[in-house]
């Protein structure tokens, strides 16, 4: 299966009650909603029913009224769904990962709020890694929860990766150090941290994240050359507020959005790439090795949108 | 965690309350901002729909829009109907004679199960039960050592036999052992899956009927947005759920997934977790979540937390106080003192009437130094001083400043913060004198002798 073939299948649960929605939106209405030249042809109804679809992806009430202005304003005649697609589109490909620059071996935290998905990330993004013919030590630096380092030792073993595990209750950073060490002493290209969920309010954790990155950043030139901030599709407003803490005291570089595989639809980070201009990068679409697929702004907006499979 | 939700309902009534004669458009007015505030929270599209509806309806009629506070009225029909969509029932496990009682925990991936099977495990067994724990999760790579782990550290017995890897044969061995050992109630941690994976809900099915639990408890997350009416409904659709546990409630969600999960499931939420400790786990009452939403606080869950750490008779008096308004600075150091070994400040902040915004401007832990500092400043008054804040004029302020190695501003704003937190306890005294004074006619709150009824 081709990588798109599989976000397609892990989509389509989630696009299947969304297109399903919007083609019953669209045989609503007398005709086929078209913006015409005159912004009233789109009846204040049809833009309803999109409010109450753009709100019930979770993208949120304010990011939901800027498409459905920016759709009012249009005066092309494509159908609405086209324009509302496009729009989307461009909003999501309007934000790019910065090209990775510095030493080697590159260092990769994962963070997030507890039970996103972190540990079962690194696990994958080790086996992209691997089959793309890099070389990875997966870090374990959750050093909190109870069995943490167990279950990502499982991952690690799966992959083949290296593993660098923390004794429980031990400083994270310290790992955090060792881990790179032994990825230069290997030879290795990545090393992929693991670190423990944490909600975005607790200040003194999160310094605790600033203080891996600031260990990370002494150890190797530009480390940590990317931050993933793990968001779980089903979160709410509140993925917003985490990306902003996240971002304020660690730097995020991109998303991963997990669990697109249910009903949820992850719309909140359609919100934050809007407001934050930080990137999708990858997502989840199950709980195996396999279920880890790069993201394309393209790809996901088609997904939702198309009906053809 | 409601804080700006219960923000955003006053500028909702703010709305309302300007207005001397209230008119159709003021209530669509108002209406159209609790809209906002309730989405903004994450509530459901479709509950908001018919929450508003249904405030609609009672609000725009003549009784309530020609009567002599037809403000007060607006927000006491959102309070009832907010009540109603939380539901009433009584909080925590069913009343069920089965022993051992067998309880299911369920929900999606990440939701917070395992660390609930222990907290409730532990609430159990301060509430004198004795509980056994075990865990089904075959999936997730070391889940059963997370319990393990999580139980241990709790002083929990868990049963894990090491050959036995059917979802169903670990269930039953465990409610086999505590019939023999003399447990009284088998708590069965699930692995979380999807509630569209059929297969997998399935196994819970079977799991249902082999071991008959009395108590299927949903454990939802509280940052959940538009999905959450979806997963639970089907959740209950195929199992039956008799009870709600909404975890992660330290963060700062607006908490919307409560009213959305309630109102589709139609079972109370027995439970809230609020921490990473394993005695962060609450039973749930409806009423004072309310309040909290509304901005009215909620000083009983405050006098109770306090009733941990503080004897019978020091809560008694700190609530005589507030309600006599006889609040001093002395007061505030013994509440400090308390507060330091309560947990972290801004949670119990959130509880205190009035101090919900602070709270959230605080975002996050306060400094555990601004505590010691208050109390220092506070340490260096005369007695007089402590009970008499009005006389702390400017050079007793130098004075007190030098004295605790603080500066002049660190304790005026001390005086300030004192003055203001007197003034918003004022109002909850003036509240709950009335309302004694109109007798106890209140649902759904337990009232004990001498506990404020607020
Ligand atoms: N259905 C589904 N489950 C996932 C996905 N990613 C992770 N999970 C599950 O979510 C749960 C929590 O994952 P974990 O990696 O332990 O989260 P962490 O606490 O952030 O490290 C586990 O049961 C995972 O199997 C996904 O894309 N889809
Ligand atoms: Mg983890």
């Amino acid at each position: 299966m081709s990588f798109l073939e599989r976000l397609r299948a892990g989509l389509r649960r989630t696009t299947d009650q969304l297109v399903g929605r919007f083609d019953r939106l669209d045989a609503g209405g007398a005709t086929r909603v078209t913006v015409g030249q005159a912004t009233a042809t789109v009846s204040i109804d049809t833009l309803d029913s999109l409010e109450e679809i753009l709100i019930e992806a979770d993208i949120g009430v304010s990011a939901a009224m800027r498409l459905i202005e920016a759709v009012r304003d249009q005066t092309d005649d494509a159908d609405l769904r086209s324009v509302v697609k496009r729009e989307l589109r461009r909003l999501l490909e309007a934000a790019t990962p910065a090209p990775v620059r510095g030493g080697r071996p590159r260092v990769v935290l994962v963070v997030g709020v507890n039970g996103t998905g972190k540990t079962t990330t690194v696990g994958r993004l080790a086996r992209l890694l691997t089959l793309s013919g890099e070389r990875p030590v997966i870090c374990a630096a959750d050093t909190f929860r109870a069995a943490a380092v167990e279950q990502l030792e499982v991952w690690a073993t799966r992959v083949g990766a290296d593993f660098v595990r923390a004794r429980p209750g031990t400083d994270p950073a310290a790992v955090v150090f060792d881990a790179i060490s032994a990825g230069k002493a290997r030879g290795r290209d990545v090393v992929l941290v693991d670190t423990a969920g944490r909600l975005h309010t607790r200040t003194n954790l999160m310094s605790e994240l600033d203080k891996i990155r600031r260990v990370a950043a002494r150890a190797v030139d530009g480390a940590p050359h990317e931050t993933l901030l793990v968001l779980d599709a089903t979160v709410g407003q509140n993925g917003l507020a985490q990306a902003r803490a996240f971002l304020e005291s660690v730097g995020v570089t991109g998303i991963v959005l997990t669990k697109l595989d249910g009903t949820a639809k992850g719309g909140i980070a359609v919100a934050i790439t809007a407001e934050l201009g930080v990137p999708i990068r990858y997502v989840g679409v199950g709980e195996q090795l396999d279920d880890l697929v790069p993201f394309s702004a393209a790809e996901y907006v088609e997904a939702l949108f198309e009906p053809a499979w | 965690m409601f804080a700006s939700l219960s923000e955003r309902l006053q500028t909702a009534f703010a709305v309302v309350r300007r207005e001397t004669r209230l008119t159709p458009e003021a209530v669509e007015t108002a209406l159209r901002e609790i809209r906002l505030a309730l989405l903004e929270a994450d509530v459901n599209f479709k509950v908001v729909k018919a929450f508003i509806d249904r405030v609609r309806d009672r609000a725009v009629n003549r009784a309530v829009l020609e009567s002599l506070t037809p403000a007060q009225q607006v927000v006491a029909i959102v309070r009832d109907e907010l009540r109603t969509l939380l539901g009433d029932g009584p909080a925590g496990l069913t009343a069920s004679r089965q022993r051992p009682q067998v309880v299911l925990l369920l929900g999606l991936q990440g939701a917070g199960k395992t660390t609930t099977t222990v907290k409730l495990a532990r609430w159990l067994t301060g509430q004198g039960r004795h509980p056994l724990v075990v865990s089904t999760d075959m999936r997730r790579p070391a889940a059963i050592e997370q319990l393990n782990a999580l139980a241990h550290e709790a002083g929990i017995r868990v049963h894990d036999p090491a050959r036995d890897t059917a979802v169903v044969a670990r269930a039953e061995g465990a409610v086999e052992l505590a019939r023999s050992m003399g447990f009284d109630v088998v708590l069965i941690d699930t692995a979380g899956r999807l509630h569209i994976d059929d297969d997998l809900m399935g196994e819970l099915e079977a799991l249902k009927t082999a071991v008959q639990p009395s108590d299927l408890l949903y454990v939802a997350d509280a940052m959940t947005g538009q999905d959450a009416i979806k997963s639970a409904g089907e959740f209950n659709r195929r199992l039956g759920i008799s009870g709600v546990v909404l975890t992660k409630m330290d963060g700062d969600a607006r908490g919307g997934a409560a009213l959305s999960v309630a109102s589709v499931v139609g079972v109370p939420i027995s439970f809230v977790g609020d921490g990473e400790r394993l005695d962060d786990l609450q039973p749930f009452h409806p009423d004072r979540l309310v309040s909290r939403m509304l901005g009215m606080g909620d000083v009983l869950s405050l006098v109770e937390k306090a009733e941990q750490v503080v004897s019978r008779e020091d809560a008694t008096r700190l609530e005589r106080k507030i309600r006599g308004n006889d609040f001093t600075l002395q007061d505030m150091r013994d509440q400090l003192e308390t507060v330091k070994r309560m947990g972290p400040l801004d949670r119990l902040a959130e509880l205190i009437p009035g101090m919900g915004q602070m709270a959230s401007r605080m975002s996050g832990e306060v400094d555990p130094h601004a505590l010691v500092r208050t109390m220092a400043i506070i340490d260096s008054m005369t007695r007089r001083e402590r009970v008499r804040y009005q006389v702390i004029d400017g050079s007793r302020r130098r004075r007190i400043a030098r004295g605790s190695g603080t500066t002049v501003q660190d304790v005026n704003r001390l005086v300030k913060q004192f003055v203001e937190m007197r003034r918003m306890l004022k109002t909850v005294g003036a509240a709950s004198r009335s309302r004694k004074k109109k007798g106890r006619r209140r649902r759904g709150i337990p009232t004990r002798p001498g506990m404020p009824v607020a």
